[in-house]
């Protein structure tokens, strides 16, 4: 019965809770049962919350004997959250030494929602530190494996949720995206993840790593149960001033009408920047094949071009930088989270260098000394400052592309899965990564990643893309796609 | 510094050098080794010079993007509410005493 309930998508785990067919207690357990039977092998975890996945699953069960309807459409269903979202007095380390055992006084907005709407939050997962990787290697707690190759990456930055929702540990995962680490690690997982509209989710307590770029988003093995998951967390929050003070459109309802497969209409552009060099023949083919599969759907495909989208990735490597620098200031040794030195004598700023010497891990180091250089006088207007010029020529092209397509497709990320190591020691390499996915960051538009194939064995991603709030364009589009497959993907995983 | 490596031409002249490393490094309160130095140094140039393709770009009269939601002056009501607890954000810190922030000395001794 546990196996079972552990294959179950999330929309099928709330029908059998909400109908008393099982537990929600049931769901929790057999959930943390198969984190205890794998997560050795794929380390999606760094914390796993038993006693509070627990409790909120007997309060979904007693909710239902007290004879209440359920608090949303996931009420007893598990997740795996993504550990730069804080979750009050249950640890949140960002995946950095910085944080370690870090208590958060509070929860995020998104981990709020979470709980209001009876989702069982199992624990927190892996991560690169600060968000800023993609393969999660620049974890300081030691990479996640994917479970389709455990020799490969998940993808990153949001890795190890990608990897939990993957090896069946939840069905559903929190990430969160800044340049790609959403879609790419869904991609490479076999998994549907989206990055909302910029605004679209609450960023209260998202441990900032790039402010004008971050968004939290759902992970999930089917598009519904992404769709699902977005309503849950999505939304207007005062305490976050960039939050769009919009209500969600009606994303799962987008994913059934998908599903019912009829793209008649639909215009769909193909981006010629985001292919050729560098993208393996396998990724292009499926990308090809999936956008062939809409045209037989009722869409009609056609090449555009966005010519500034070349100059996404060095201007994407300047603006995130230049804001992480500024948002790391924080981890200061004073208030929270580590110091190092501290011996009486020194003065504070020393402790502070010692401490941020200690605490963050290389990758974390270069993005802030390239931020500090990119933002200090003399280099600003050359560097930052153009790169913010990049940004609007970007806004540019999909405004001149919306005229002519009301989608925009591209493989989700050049390559599938690369090997652990692989690309440590080489950063342009592992930046190289997020080529497809960083035109849509700068822009602040939604864009999907829906399964689309394999390429020797291993997952292949289509990304979607749409005009800023026409978020349910994406579900609506990727569902289509799921439902010609006939089954999720991950559904092919090979057993752990 | 003369920059006399093959490579990229690089706008503003050499790329970044160990030296300046170290003092962006010390500007960012980071206390890197020398041996981080020598491994930054020679990363951060590579990264650099493909970043600084932004300047191909004629931007002359393009205006800057430094957020994408047409958002400006998002306020809200000037109402006194709740603030986290003390007692859990002190029991978080590195150190604490008498209901603050127990920080080094800012001052040195010879002030």
């Amino acid at each position: 019965m546990a196996d079972e309930l552990t294959r179950r998508t999330a929309a099928e785990l709330a029908a059998l809770v909400a109908a008393g067919e099982v537990s929600a207690v049931q769901v929790a357990r057999a959930h943390l049962d198969r984190i205890a039977a794998v997560d050795d092998r794929v380390h999606a975890f760094l914390h796993v919350d038993r006693d509070g996945a627990l409790a909120a699953a007997a309060a979904v069960d007693a909710r239902r004997a007290a004879g209440e309807p359920p608090a949303s459409p996931l009420a007893g269903v598990p997740l795996a959250l993504k550990d730069v979202i804080v979750t009050q007095a249950v640890p949140t380390t960002c995946g950095s030494k910085i944080l370690q055992g870090w208590l958060p006084p509070y929860d995020a907005t998104v981990t709020a929602r979470l709980k209001a709407a009876g989702v069982m939050i199992l624990g927190k997962t892996n991560m690169d530190e600060f968000a800023m990787g993609s393969s999660t290697e620049n974890s300081a707690y030691g990479p996640s494996h994917n479970p389709w190759d455990l020799s490969r990456v998940p993808g990153g930055s949001s890795g190890g949720s990608s990897a939990a929702v993957a090896a069946f540990q939840a069905p559903l995962g929190i990430g969160t995206d800044t340049g790609g680490s959403i879609r790419q690690p869904a991609a490479v997982c076999g998994l549907v993840g989206h990055k909302p509209t910029y605004g679209g989710v609450s960023r209260y307590g998202l441990v900032a790593f790039s402010s004008s770029l971050d968004q939290a988003g759902p992970l999930g093995r089917t598009v519904l149960d992404a769709a699902l998951l977005h309503q849950v967390i999505g939304g207007h929050d005062p305490a976050d001033s960039t939050s769009i003070d919009a209500p969600v459109p009606a994303l799962a309802e987008a994913a059934r009408a998908g599903a019912r497969g009829d793209l008649a209409g639909l215009r769909v552009g193909v981006v010629r920047e985001l292919g050729g060099e560098g993208y393996q023949p396998g990724v292009e083919a499926a990308a090809r094949e999936a956008v062939a599969t809409l045209e037989k759907l009722g869409a009609a495909a056609h090449e555009v071009s966005c010519p500034s989208f070349r100059y996404a990735l060095p201007a994407y490597y300047l603006i995130a930088p230049s804001e992480c620098s500024s948002n790391l200031a924080r981890f200061d040794a004073v208030r929270y989270g580590l110091r190092v030195g501290d011996d009486g004598v020194r003065v504070l700023e020393e402790v502070m260098a010692l401490t941020r010497d200690a605490g963050f891990g290389p990758e974390v180091k270069r993005r802030i000394i390239l931020g500090t250089y990119a933002l200090s006088a003399g280099y600003y207007e050359a560097y930052y400052g153009q790169a913010q010029k990049v940004r609007t020529l970007i806004s540019r092209d999909f405004a001149a592309a919306w005229r002519s397509a009301d989608v925009l497709v591209s493989p989700a990320t050049p390559t599938v899965a690369f090997g652990l190591g692989e690309r440590v020691d080489d950063p342009m390499a592992m930046y190289a990564a997020d080529l497809c996915t960083l035109p849509a960051s700068l822009a602040g538009v939604p864009a999907i990643s829906v399964p689309c194939g394999l390429s020797d064995g291993l997952p292949v991603g289509l990304q979607v893309m749409a005009p800023a709030l026409a978020d349910d364009r994406c579900y609506r589009v990727a569902a289509a796609l799921e439902a010609t497959a006939g089954h999720p993907l991950i559904d092919e995983v090979p057993p752990l | 510094m003369p920059d006399d490596r093959p490579g990229p031409a690089r706008a503003g002249g050499a790329g970044i050098t160990r030296d300046e490393v170290a003092h962006l490094a010390r500007l960012a309160r980071l206390a890197v080794t020398e041996q981080e130095l020598d491994v930054f140094a020679g990363q951060l140039d590579v990264i650099l010079a493909a970043v600084a393709r932004v300047q191909e770009v004629a931007a002359a009269d393009i205006p800057p993007t430094s957020h994408a939601v047409p958002l400006t002056n998002v306020m809200r009501p000037d109402e006194v509410g709740p603030c986290l607890d003390r007692a859990a954000v002190l029991a978080a810190a590195p150190a604490a005493e008498d209901g603050r922030f127990r920080v080094p000395r800012i001052l040195d001794e010879e002030v």
